[in-house]
């Protein structure tokens, strides 16, 4: 009897809820740890971004040169440079840079891959061969490399820095665009729209562009995290937004001349790209655990 | 065989004309004139004009570009404009540094983390596979100059035990090998981040397959079943994962020997993107792609090492 009444209250328990589907998707969300702190530490860093002017305790740029070198300490919690500036403060500014070129990136690349990969797999033929080649043979290079290149191409500066990585990340949004849509193609909705009369422009945005969203969503997360770190690499070679904006790839450079004597000027802005590319990287793996649990191996 | 990789270099080769074109484009479009740059501000506009006449930047463009890959094909990658010296010996030079570096990162990312991969799926879900998954999201997340950085702080400066720059005495092993250490180890532990994490991937998948099932109801002991049957068909993706991020790796070795001041392809590199010198900056784009080229045939060739499956016909 116990036993069953037990049985009775957990299917009591089971129909009784009825949620939503993105009351479960959130459910799923917050249940991912991994993800959940990914969010929460990114969060913090968007935050502390927008509100830079606010609680950065000096000017990034005002130069002290009596207090040059300072380690840290009350005043200058993670020390001051060469020329004196507050490291903190400047850690504060830099992630304004990260994120912005971070995102910024991955939404062109996002918008212009995508594109790419949906008009190879829908069109096939001559424009397939064209796209996909070109995918393949600057997938085949390192990022830094072909970073580089482009760089020097374009010269430095802050947009011309986000258009090289979206440059560098368009092609992957292409290959990953490319596969779903070459199978959606084939599905009878989109014969059914192709009959009604529907352009192959509505088809594309209407009909195959909702049903891969998600996983370009899910991916774009990840990719903003390669993003901000070929950021923090182009910056540390000097191809980045020029001093003295602070940037966290500018900041490591120009203190790993004084390693030896000022190990703060160097090590704080890298824990700070650590943790930032870390809490995308865990969102991004959370989101694609919960976006498709087969991959949670 | 041979002719499996005769086949594959010359399919290579569209795929290498396409980058070689894109790169003369890229040094050609980039702004400033590499003369001027040369000369400085305050040379002459004659002078300029001389020494684009002699760099023969003053031909059209069709006509560099035929030369720029007639040079190549008969192995002249050109002088460098900054030195005068030719870039192939520069390359000669530092190549060896850049090929010693990259490939101790690989085989110490193979070593530790093929092993710390299978290790991590066997343990499913308990401890051990909690840290070694904090450990491989950890060294994807780190860029690998900092690593760098913090490795240099830690060995060099505050323990005294390897040193902080250089590449160490022609001639020297002993010497060569204390230089190499922690650039290796920078890239070896980055490697070993992203093969742990397939490795682990791709043991669960073989570990849920039914000839494992099999192997294990037929009573065979769990050493056999992980290293005769779940891992030797783990090793196909394992190799493939190893080859996609030795390309990534040579990325990384350019950060490396700029924070080590190590002699190599990527501090040429920066070096002349600094000095603006393009026909230097082009040669070494050449050669990363011939690297590169070379790491996809040894990729493909090793995938019949491990498969007998796998026919090159």
């Amino acid at each position: 009897m116990r036993l069953f009444r037990r049985k009775r209250r957990r299917w009591k328990g089971r129909g009784a809820v009825e949620i939503s589907p993105r009351r479960r998707i959130l459910r799923t969300f917050l249940r991912n740890r991994t993800a959940v702190i990914g969010t929460v530490i990114a969060v913090c860093v968007i935050t502390v971004a927008i509100l830079a002017p606010v609680i950065a305790p000096y000017d990034p740029i005002r130069q002290n040169i009596r207090s040059r070198f300072s380690p840290p300490q009350r005043s200058y919690p993670f020390g001051t440079d060469f020329f004196g500036r507050d490291v903190l403060s400047r850690v504060i500014y830099g992630a304004r840079i990260s994120l912005l070129v971070g995102v910024s990136s991955v939404l062109l690349g996002m918008v212009v891959g995508t594109a790419m990969g949906m008009v190879a797999a829908y069109f096939r033929g001559k424009a397939e061969t064209l796209v996909m080649r070109t995918v393949d043979v600057m997938m085949s290079f390192p990022d830094e490399v072909l970073g580089i290149m482009i760089m020097v191409a374009l010269g430095s500066g802050l947009f011309k820095l986000i258009l090289a990585i979206a440059f560098l990340m368009a092609p992957r949004f292409a290959r990953l665009a490319y596969g779903p849509t070459l199978a959606l193609r084939e599905r009878d909705y989109v014969d059914a729209a192709r009959a009604a009369g529907c352009g192959n422009a509505r088809i594309l945005v209407r009909h195959i562009l909702p049903n891969i969203f998600g996983e370009i969503l899910v991916m774009s997360t990840l990719w903003t995290a390669t993003a901000i770190r070929l950021e923090a690499n182009l910056s540390f070679l000097g191809l980045g937004v020029a001093p003295p904006t602070p940037t966290w790839g500018n900041m490591i450079r120009t203190g790993l001349d004084h390693l030896v004597d000022a190990w703060w000027v160097s090590v704080f802005p890298g824990a700070a790209i650590l943790i930032t590319v870390l809490a995308f990287n865990m969102l991004g793996d959370g989101l694609r655990d919960i976006a498709d649990p087969k991959l949670r191996t | 065989m041979l002719g499996y990789v005769i086949r594959r270099i010359l399919v290579s080769i569209p795929t290498l004309l396409v980058v070689l074109t894109v790169v003369f484009i890229l040094v050609r479009v980039a702004p400033g004139d590499p003369a001027r740059a040369i000369l400085g501000d305050y040379a002459s506009q004659e002078a300029v004009e001389a020494l684009r006449r002699r760099m023969g930047l003053d031909k059209p463009l069709w006509q560099q570009y035929i030369e720029f890959l007639g040079g190549l094909f008969r192995g002249d990658l050109g002088r460098s404009l900054i030195s005068g010296v030719p870039v192939a010996k520069q390359v000669s030079y530092v190549l060896p540094y850049t090929l010693e570096l990259t490939f101790t990162g690989i085989v110490l990312g193979v070593l530790l983390g093929v092993p710390l991969g299978i290790y991590t799926a066997l343990k499913r879900n308990r401890l051990p596979d909690y840290i070694g998954r904090t450990f491989s999201l950890l060294g994807l997340s780190f860029p690998t100059f900092y690593l760098g950085i913090l490795l240099l702080l830690l060995f060099s400066v505050k323990l005294g035990l390897f040193p902080s720059m250089g590449g160490g005495r022609a001639g020297d092993p002993v010497d060569r090998l204390r230089h190499l250490f922690l650039p290796a180890l920078t890239l070896g532990l980055i490697m070993t981040a992203y093969i742990t994490r397939m490795s682990r991937s791709a043991m669960l998948n073989v570990l849920n397959e039914d000839y494992v099932r099999t192997a294990r109801a037929k009573g065979l002991r769990e050493t056999r079943v992980i290293f005769r049957h779940a891992l030797k068909n783990a090793l196909i993706p394992i190799l493939s994962v190893v080859g996609v991020y030795s390309i990534v790796l040579i990325g990384g070795s350019i950060m490396v020997e700029i924070v080590f001041s190590r002699p190599g392809l990527g501090k040429l590199m920066v070096g002349a993107m600094m000095q603006r010198d393009y026909i230097t900056l082009q040669s070494i784009m050449v050669i990363y792609s011939v690297l590169v080229v070379i790491l996809n045939l040894i990729t493909d060739l090793s995938y019949g090492l491990v498969d007998p499956r796998v026919k090159y016909e």
